[in-house]
């Protein structure tokens, strides 16, 4: 039996994270006198949310990354990493759990994100789940665009799975900036847990980090307690270096996860794009003891790529980043592949995705 | 475990390369092998077990050859070599074009094995090695083909004895075997005892590949067998291994006139600057130090890190190793594989215990079983601890800090040794200023361990000497063509009964820094001319004069940072000043030698002209950018090789000491040149030129003196980087015997003659005898 996915957004009430503290949390003078209030944690995990931190350009300007290292370092991941037979299926169903389930299209109606949810609520068949000898599958999050949130909360009230929006003009960011913010706040009054904020590209391109910083300040201040994604949108960023140190200036100012791309650019989530954007998270943690999250988004559809962002996590940032409390794929193809690489091991022979039901 | 309590635990678990392939293999051969000689594998001799490191597991009976069994594989590449080298270029590039095909269809198999017999990652043969090796032999294939074309002038040197280490078993057979044969040379190689099997699933892999028989011929076996191919009537000895080996065999062939190259051990410097992209420079040392279990010769092994990133850099090394994970070697999920042997694992374990500074082991799990060891850091080291000096050969950085790039310069060369480094910063003009600093065969800057064919790999110092792919390793596999005469011993002219004195005494002294200089000794020798006249004295060097020559000479390192144009100019005026005393130096060639007016004057015409020609080449003997397939550049830069002793040839006593010289100064080089022995008063002559011709101090040091008592002293000097020898007394033995103490490299004539006056006199190989390659890597892109 699977234990329940634990949230990114927290719901938990103050008295349950005092039990959670004195259960599970070795009690320092730290947390003794920190008013529970101030702590924001994730059930199950205890995971402070990011508080940001003064702007250090000092130490923004310092980030290198040298591409041509990072490319070889990327090509030689998947050389480096395997899992098969029972691991690959128990990777594979933790992806799924990971999965923000997306659809993000003009075309989008009430019925058609019904649809998702409802896979989002059984991403498995149920025979396939039964095989693998588990249950309480879902995925990590339903993603929608403003106007869908309401039918998505609707559609997955008690079943625990967050309904995550994308927001500020998504995915140029080049609305006014009243109304970028307003459309936070109207997601958040619609029901969503998590918003999902697009960066303003220029503030990167011109090194004004200055500006980058404040934006992403007022997004996250406009979110509460809804938790915020910021997408850097990398393929427009012109050069690994710039991922970096905007992936650190958006921890800076408060980002609970950084996010590559809307998956309307050219170029969406890579691997060396990945591999700088979770060194920053790694070099963030390291100076600031904070835990932020990670999502690549656009163009992992592969049980095999995601086998290797598994892999690049759990390498670099260690096992705490394999839950979806920091780590989630936004994706909208890739569940189908891992139905049917799920049903291979079930059955050995190779599957069809007519087999699988659609989202 | 089941699938749910994975998806809690979320580990690896194993993921194993499957072996039966090559299990089949082996016991089609009933897991006993004899040689691979003729074409044909003989019957299993004496045999002795090769191993599985990671397991104990013997693989199978190998036979250690005989010294009757190399000579009967030498001379079947005898046989072979002529035929082989008359079929062309263009049919040996088929042949080479089918074993780069061949490699790839067997590719899996031969990872497999490599890994089963080396404990190297899987992931490693499989993409790293074999992959090169196929690399190898496409390039190789192609140089075949443009040999006739491109290679003229140079023929192959017949049968190839080649000894190979165990830590790349194929892709060291490939680097040894591929331009050997391509260039029409027949080889006998002897792969590491403790990893024979892929270098004979090759000489399988050769019959596929329509490999006429002797061409390639494989003799197993230990250091003895390795001695008797050192021994027997070859024409060339290739060597990879261990300095100290190396050194055996530089004494062994010492004077045999057999061909040498040799590619050693090395302590490489692995340089952080303080603006590097610390994370991707911490990756690089997973690739230096921690690939192939540390067991590289130029693995990235002595770390430098500036001292503001220090503290920084090793937290977050550390917690890299922690993630490293070690274990079965055929597991396609692991990072770290078996030590080759137990032999070797308990020489890496005794070394760190005897470690001073702060021991960091991986906090990873290491198998209980089978030869591990976990990657280590040990740091907070000086230069002056053993470890920091030498080599260990297993998975263990060792480290210290710098303050400023001249420091991390100091310290990087602070070594005998001269494989590779590399260097890490974001600033270009740093690593473009660094990278010609480091005194290495090969400069990796943001990487490390990057290899291919088409750039040469090979170190100075006691790295070794010679170069392995590109262009400049065909040198180690060709000769010029043509069959030298004897030279024959050439005396100083004895003093006769009676003799007339000089109307007034000139003395002539030694040429030391710039400054004349009486012998240390105080002995002087009369030189008479072939009539009998006494011609004037010549100071008797010894070896304190060698000494303080060489001081001079190493002082004047300025020259060599010195630009092409400026040592043309004033090579031009060196053959401006010496043809303005013309008639002068004529009559004392004919003096000393008793040639004719008109034959001393075309040799005073000629060392003018020759100097002309050296000046014409001090700024066109142009490096390389090579097409390595990697998005950047693998650029080839011909470097000076430092302080270079020198034997000037006894017949021409002008021309043969501006032949020497002049090439030597064209391409940065200080010499420390002994004068024709015989006719040394030219030579004395000749530093009054150098005097007038704006020739900085120490640049050239001119000795006279017995060339049989001053060889010794000068090959076996410490701090000279290169002797030449075209003397006529019977020396090169002794400077090729002498010179295994630092493993300087050596250009000697094996007592054959040279024709000073003709083009033999100005051939290319002057060029680069006076210059090592260099090879930078610069990957780049943004």
């Amino acid at each position: 039996m699977v234990t329940p996915r634990p949230r990114l957004h927290s719901t938990a009430r103050a008295c349950d994270l005092v039990t959670l503290i004195d259960k599970d949390l070795p009690v320092t003078a730290e947390t003794q006198t920190r008013p529970a209030t101030q702590i924001a944690p994730v059930p199950h995990t205890g995971l402070e949310r990011n508080p940001g931190m003064e702007l250090d350009l000092d130490w923004v300007r310092a980030v290198q990354a040298n591409t041509s290292a990072i490319e070889r370092r990327a090509a030689t991941l998947p050389g480096r990493r395997s899992v098969k037979k029972e691991w690959q299926a128990a990777w594979l169903l933790k992806a799924i759990t990971l999965i923000d389930l997306t659809t993000l299209s003009g075309d989008d109606t009430p019925g058609r994100v019904r649809r998702l949810c409802a896979k989002a609520r059984q991403p498995v068949r149920a025979d396939i789940l039964d095989a693998l000898g588990v249950s309480g599958i879902t995925t990590g999050a339903v993603c929608v665009y403003h106007e869908m949130v309401p039918t998505a909360v609707e559609a997955l009230r008690g079943s625990g799975i967050p309904v995550a929006a994308v927001s500020t003009g998504f995915p140029a960011g080049l609305s006014p900036f009243r109304l970028r913010l307003a459309e936070i706040e109207e997601s958040v009054k619609a029901g969503a847990d998590e918003i999902d904020i697009v960066i303003s590209r220029r503030h990167v391109l011109t090194g004004d980090w200055q500006a980058l910083y404040d934006e992403m300040r007022a997004f996250r201040d406009a979110c509460g307690e809804a938790h915020v994604k910021a997408i850097l949108a990398t393929g427009e960023l012109g050069t690994l270096r710039n991922v970096a140190r905007a992936s650190l200036v958006c921890m800076m100012a408060g980002a609970d996860f950084i996010k590559t791309s809307t998956g309307k650019e050219s170029v969406n989530a890579t691997l060396p794009v990945s591999l700088t954007m979770v060194r920053a998270i790694r070099a963030y943690e390291e100076r600031t003891g904070i835990k932020v999250g990670y999502k690549p988004a656009g163009g992992i559809s592969k049980a095999k790529d995601a086998l290797l962002y598994l892999a690049l996590m759990k390498d670099e940032l260690g096992d705490r980043w394999l839950q979806p409390d920091l780590f989630r794929f936004g994706a909208s193809s890739l569940l189908g592949d891992i139905e049917r690489q799920l049903e291979h091991f079930v059955t050995g022979r190779y599957s069809a995705s007519y087999r699988h039901p659609l989202a | 475990m089941n699938v749910s309590e994975i998806f809690d635990s979320m580990e690896y678990g194993p993921a194993p390369e499957s072996a039966a392939e090559v299990n089949a293999w082996l016991d089609s051969h009933e897991r006993r092998f004899g040689l691979f000689v003729g074409g044909a594998f003989t019957r299993p001799g004496e045999t002795f077990e090769s191993r599985n490191p990671a397991t104990g597991e013997v693989l199978a009976q190998v036979t250690q050859a005989t010294p009757d069994d190399v000579a009967s594989a030498v001379a079947a590449a005898r046989k072979a070599q002529g035929p082989w080298a008359k079929a062309g270029g263009k049919a040996r590039a088929r042949v080479l074009y089918a074993l780069a095909r061949l490699v790839q269809k067997h590719s899996r198999m031969f990872a497999v094995l490599e890994t089963l017999d080396n404990g190297k990652p899987i992931r490693e043969s499989r993409d790293i090695d074999i992959p090169l090796v196929a690399r190898h032999f496409y390039y190789h294939a192609g140089m075949a083909q443009l040999q006739d074309a491109e290679l003229a002038g140079r023929e192959p040197l017949g049968v190839c004895g080649q000894i190979i280490p165990w830590n790349f078993p194929l892709l060291m057979l490939a680097w040894k075997i591929a331009p050997a044969i391509a260039m029409g040379n027949t080889v006998v190689l002897k792969p590491a005892e403790y990893t024979s099997l892929t270098a004979l699933l090759f000489a399988e892999v050769c019959r596929e590949a329509g490999v006429p028989k002797g061409v390639v011929n494989i003799v197993t076996g230990d250091g003895r067998t390795g001695e008797a191919i050192v021994g027997a009537e070859v024409d060339k000895i290739a060597f990879t291994g261990s300095t100290e080996v190396g050194r055996r065999i530089r004494e062994a062939t010492a004077g045999t006139g057999k061909s040498l190259t040799l590619e050693l051990g090395g302590k490489s410097p692995y340089i952080v600057f303080d603006d590097a992209d610390i994370d991707s420079a911490i990756e690089g040392l997973v690739d230096a130090i921690w690939f192939n279990q540390g067991q590289v010769c130029c693995a990235g092994s002595r770390l430098l890190v500036q001292e503001g990133i220090a503290e920084t850099f090793h937290a977050r090394l550390k917690r890299r190793m922690d993630g490293l994970r070690l274990g079965d070697p055929l597991d396609k999920c692991i990072d770290v594989g078996a030590i080759v042997d137990p032999v070797q694992l308990k020489t890496i374990t005794e070394m760190v215990e005897g470690a001073s500074g702060d021991v960091y082991r991986a906090a990873t799990a290491v198998p209980e079983h089978g030869c591990f060891y976990p990657p280590t850091l040990i740091t907070g080291l000086s230069p002056s601890d053993q470890l920091m000096q030498e080599e260990i050969f297993g998975p263990v950085l060792v480290g210290t800090t710098f303050r400023t790039p001249a420091e991390a310069v100091e310290l990087a060369n602070n070594t005998r040794y001269g494989l590779a480094a590399t260097l890490w910063t974001e600033n270009v003009n740093l690593a473009l200023d660094i990278a010609p600093k480091l005194v290495s065969g090969v400069v990796w800057v943001n990487g490390t361990n990057m290899f291919d064919a088409a750039a040469g790999f090979g170190g100075v110092r006691e790295s070794g000497f010679g170069r392995e792919g590109g262009w400049e390793g065909l040198l180690a596999y060709t000769r010029p063509k043509g069959s030298p005469k004897t030279l024959k011993p050439m005396p100083a002219q004895a003093a006769p009964q009676e003799f007339g004195a000089p109307p007034l005494d000139r003395t002539a002294k030694l040429y030391i820094g710039g400054k004349q200089a009486r012998p240390d000794g105080g002995y002087s020798r009369p030189v008479f001319s072939p009539k009998g006249a006494l011609v004037g004295h010549a100071g008797v060097a010894n070896r304190k004069d060698i000494r303080n020559a060489v001081e001079a000479a190493q002082a004047a390192k300025g020259w060599s940072k010195s630009t092409g144009h400026l040592r043309a100019q004033i090579l031009y005026y060196i053959a401006e000043n010496l043809s303005a005393r013309g008639d002068e130096f004529a009559r004392r060639i004919s003096d000393l030698t008793g040639a004719k007016a008109s034959e001393a004057e075309a040799e005073v015409a000629a060392s003018v002209d020759r100097l002309f020609t050296w000046a014409a080449w001090a700024d066109k003997f142009d490096g390389a950018a090579k097409g390595v397939p990697i998005r950047g550049v693998a650029l080839a830069m011909n470097e000076p090789v430092g302080v270079i002793g020198q034997f000037a040839p006894d017949e021409a006593p002008l021309l043969g000491l501006v032949s020497v010289i002049a090439p030597a100064l064209a391409m940065g080089n200080r010499v420390v040149t002994v004068a024709s022995e015989p006719f040394p008063l030219a030579a004395t002559d000749f530093y009054q030129v150098l005097d007038t011709s704006d020739v900085p101090a120490g640049v050239v040091n001119i000795l006279t003196g017995s060339h049989a008592e001053l060889a010794p002293q000068m090959a076996g000097h410490m701090d000279i980087d290169a002797v030449w020898s075209f003397s006529s007394s019977d020396i090169s033995g002794i400077i090729e015997k002498e010179s295994a103490r630092n493993l300087k490299r050596t250009w000697v004539n094996h007592g054959r003659a040279r024709d000073w006056a003709g083009t033999a006199g100005e051939e290319r190989a002057f060029l680069t005898e006076a210059t090592e390659v260099k090879t930078i890597w610069v990957p780049y892109g943004e």
